[in-house]
């Protein structure tokens, strides 16, 4: 047996234990998503020791990894071949694994365009409370042969099991990526982003913050400067962009260092400008609205609802529940589900809905 | 095996299976005639029959009765009324489906969303497009062009498909390579569960709370719940497409020139082959100039700017010469791209033309399998005694082999039957799946047993009852019972020994 076959063996049956005693396990891997979520207890099972790519066929697109491969490993195997995962997961400063970021389901900029975290799975491996692993999905692109378990586990913050292995899509690296800038109001920029989205163009990013606006563009390097003519705006450097683009997905920029409550608020990318005096960040053409400051949470809740989307209170602030409420029917599912995967409520309890 | 993981009562589930009830149908007419609209009931045999099937004809059976309601009340008032009394319902869109996911429960209530067939708006700021159910595919892209929008799931069935029956199934395409599923270009669904409540999944904004509910819903094959609507993503129509043609002496050669081309760094629009029994089929019926000498053809597209697709297209021919084409044509019109393409979106009527019936496949596997799965399809072809014609979305890996045969020829069916699942079973053992576009309905049930452990099915039956906790919707579609599996294993003895030894035999 070898030290991953072994590495497994041992995360089954600490699974295994904690399910015969009831007992709650806190599943962690590099521990960089501490923060987000609802507030949840139990043992640590650290995730780490699982490590390693089984599988990379650049060709294919298709890369399968063990939940603790840290994410920069991943990253730097697909650079060597020109690839990289689109959805751009945030490392939020440290060096996440895999299966955290497949389990947060949390995407960087070009989420907007290229898809999020959950579009990318293919598959997905499942340690259940029982002990067994249980295979979803696989490494092709089109299956639809059983329920689509391995995209629900996308996002799920640990509650339906632990996630061991993930195969990913990757896509090629954009040949050629310019940034623009321009001095814009947010009712502006927000009128632009909708209005360039319906066009072809090969945006990838944009960003609103303080009177300005900036706007990434990746692709064939034809597309990219026909697009840049069309734009207008000012060229930034490439160095200075790519420091702009990481500071956003992994929340480096200033703007996430406020002090006081932080908001993510997701609404249609139409909404109109929030009605709020706090500071805002405005991301993903126009659906992604971060709102600093004090707010109380029924305001920010109130707002982002009658804009048509949710409240998420990302960190900050005062306490209370972290997630907007689910709907009676959708919480039911949730309960129900819960129920027949982790009947005795051993996995993350209430990370992801408060009581489940 | 130990105890079973989930908690699944499968005699419940037979129970469902065997109740021919036709003496209930009174009782059950008469109930959904109390909340229905008369003309919304069909009852009378001759009424039925035309809902006895969906595109996949070799399994029929006419329902109980069938439903059409025309608003979501008169829906939820036809659940309530399943619900109360313990009928089956089995939704049904286009009714185009291709592994018999709408064909009907015996006793149970066919419920056609055939009169969903309003959209109920395009909104080209936020780019959605949201539609009821029975909307086919190709009206949504119709009525979003005035806006330069379109919706790019693109099932070759698209003039008639419904959007609620591309949700059920996570239907394709052609140019899901480069845009995604039905899965990538929903944004949100509202539906009902089998107790007739209204259920909001997904919607405008890219956050939602909770689990992802709305990427299990796409592709439950009307085993979760009844879609009532749906947003669509809509994209920027793109300025041009072209497509490239290329002719290959081999299809292994082909089969390399596909995955050299995603190597290289390009994702085309659509990235597909023929090989020559599909050409010979399609070309005196299409006439889009296919080499015919050719062992394989791939048709490659690519779109974007003006631009862009001039330099994509000199690299994709880069890259097919550089892997043997025998030669290649580029299209310099829309209307001879279009004919490029008439073959391929044709095949399957061609299929029809040259055969008195052929039974069409859905596996995916790795790309760089294709060349050893052909050489197997080729032999499968001396052992059944059947021609098979190939035509795969060379670009992800799914297959679309054509079984041809003569259905009214003695046991023909059977080994056409007996062909596909050979063909899947390979598939798995690939590294592939049984389906990738068309759904497991009943059609590939036996061949779920093959893809997936019992504590696999388990649960996908975990999930059937979170949303559906009395069994009634779509029931012994998409996931074959512990029983069924043990059946088909006793079947199905390969090389002396039975697949998933682990398997308690009844």
């Amino acid at each position: 047996m070898d030290s991953m076959d072994a590495a497994l063996q041992q995360l089954r049956h600490r699974v295994m234990d904690a399910d015969g005693a009831g007992a709650a396990l806190r599943l962690r891997g590099a521990g960089t998503k501490d923060f987000y979520g609802e507030h949840c207890h139990g043992a640590l099972l650290d995730l780490r020791g699982y490590h390693g790519v089984v599988d990379y066929e650049p060709s294919e697109l298709v890369i399968t990894a063990r939940c603790g491969t840290a994410l920069s490993e991943v990253q730097s195997l697909l650079l060597q071949h020109q690839q990289f995962l689109a959805f751009e997961p945030p490392a939020f400063g440290g060096d996440p694994t895999i299966g955290g970021v497949i389990a947060s389901g949390l995407s960087g900029p070009r989420r907007f365009q290229a898809g999020a975290a959950r579009d990318f799975v293919l598959g997905a491996v499942l340690l259940s409370a029982q002990g067994e692993l249980l295979h979803f999905g696989g490494k092709v692109i089109k299956n639809v042969a059983g329920f689509d378990l391995a995209r629900l586990l996308c996002g799920s913050l640990g509650i339906l099991g632990a996630i061991t292995e993930v195969s990913l899509k990757v896509m090629p690296l954009p040949r050629m990526e310019q940034t623009l800038f321009l001095e814009t109001a947010a009712p502006e920029a927000l009128a632009l982003f909708n209005r360039w989205g319906g066009e072809p163009l090969p945006i990838s990013a944009t960003v609103w913050n303080a009177g300005r606006a900036w706007v990434r563009l990746s692709g064939a390097p034809a597309a990219v400067r026909a697009a840049r003519a069309r734009l207008g705006g000012e060229l930034l450097d490439d160095a200075e962009a790519l420091a702009l683009w990481n500071s956003l997905r992994d929340q480096t920029h200033p703007f996430f260092s406020q002090a006081g409550g932080l908001w993510r608020v997701s609404v249609p990318s139409s909404a109109a400008p929030l009605a709020t005096s706090a500071a805002q960040l405005i991301e993903w053409g126009g659906a992604l609205r971060w709102c600093a400051g004090d707010s109380s949470a029924a305001q920010m809740r109130a707002l982002a609802r009658s804009a048509g989307g949710s409240a998420l209170h990302w960190r900050g602030g005062s306490s209370g529940s972290r997630f907007d409420a689910l709907s009676p029917a959708v919480f039911e599912i949730h309960r129900r589900l819960k129920s027949r995967f982790d009947p005795r409520g051993i996995f993350n309890p209430g990370r992801l809905v408060a009581g489940l | 095996m130990s105890v079973p993981e989930f908690d699944v009562d499968e005699s419940r589930w037979s129970d469902l299976q065997a109740a021919p009830a036709a003496e209930r149908r009174p009782a059950v007419a008469a109930a959904l005639r109390a909340v229905l609209p008369s003309d919304c009931v069909l009852s009378a045999d001759e009424e039925l029959r035309p809902y006895e099937c969906d595109g996949l004809s070799v399994f029929r059976t006419p329902p109980m009765l069938v439903a059409l309601p025309r608003t979501e009340a008169e829906l939820r008032a036809v659940l309530r009324e399943c619900n109360r009394l313990q009928v089956p319902v089995v939704a049904r869109g286009a009714g185009t489906g291709l592994s018999g996911g709408a064909m009907p429960h015996a006793a149970g209530v066919l419920l056609s969303l055939a009169r969903f067939n309003r959209i109920l708006q395009i909104d080209p700021v936020a780019r959605t497009a949201r539609v009821q159910p029975g909307v086919r595919n190709l009206a949504v892209s119709e009525a979003a062009a005035a806006y330069g929008l379109y919706y790019a799931p693109d099932p070759s069935s698209q003039i008639a498909c419904s959007i609620g029956g591309n949700v059920a199934e996570n239907s394709g395409g052609v140019h899901c390579l480069k845009y995604g599923l039905t899965l990538h270009n929903v944004l949100g669904l509202r539906g009902c569960t089998i107790d007739g409540e209204p259920i909001e999944l997904g919607g405008g904004a890219l956050d939602t709370p909770g689990l992802d509910l709305l990427a299990l819903s796409i592709g439950s094959e009307g085993l979760l719940l009844i879609v009532t609507e749906v947003l669509l993503k809509l994209l920027p129509r793109p300025q041009l497409a072209q497509v490239v043609m290329a002719s290959f002496d081999d299809v292994g050669k082909a089969g390399e020139a596909v995955a050299a081309i995603i190597a290289a760094g390009i994702i085309p629009s659509g990235l597909e082959m023929m090989d020559r029994k599909a050409t010979a089929a399609v070309e005196p019926f299409v006439k889009a100039g296919y080499d015919l000498g050719a062992a394989a053809i791939l048709l490659a597209e690519s779109d974007g700017t003006p631009e862009e697709v001039a330099e994509e297209v000199a690299a994709i021919e880069r890259v097919l010469q550089a892997h043997g084409a025998t030669a290649i044509a580029v299209s310099g019109s829309e209307a001879e791209r279009l004919r490029f393409w008439s073959g391929r979106k044709n095949a399957f009527p061609a299929a029809g033309r040259i055969s008195p019936d052929y039974y069409c496949m859905d596996g995916t596997i790795p790309r760089n399998r294709l060349g050893h799965m052909l050489k197997a399809i080729e032999q499968m072809e001396h052992k059944y005694g059947l021609a098979c014609m190939n035509v795969f979305h060379a670009g992800d890996g799914n297959l679309h082999p054509l079984i041809l045969f003569d259905a009214n020829s003695v046991g023909a069916w059977e080994r056409a039957d007996r062909f596909g699942a050979d063909i899947l079973e390979l598939c798995v053992q690939l590294g592939g799946t049984i389906t990738g576009e068309h759904g497991v309905g009943v059609e590939k049930l036996n061949s779920m047993c093959v893809q997936f452990s019992p504590a696999e099915r388990a649960a996908f039956f975990a999930v059937k009852r979170a949303f559906d906790p009395p069994g009634l919707l779509n029931p012994g579609k998409a996931i074959p019972t512990l029983a069924r599996c043990a059946e088909y294993g006793r079947m199905h003895v390969r090389h002396g020994q039975l697949p998933h030894a682990d398997l308690p035999r009844f």
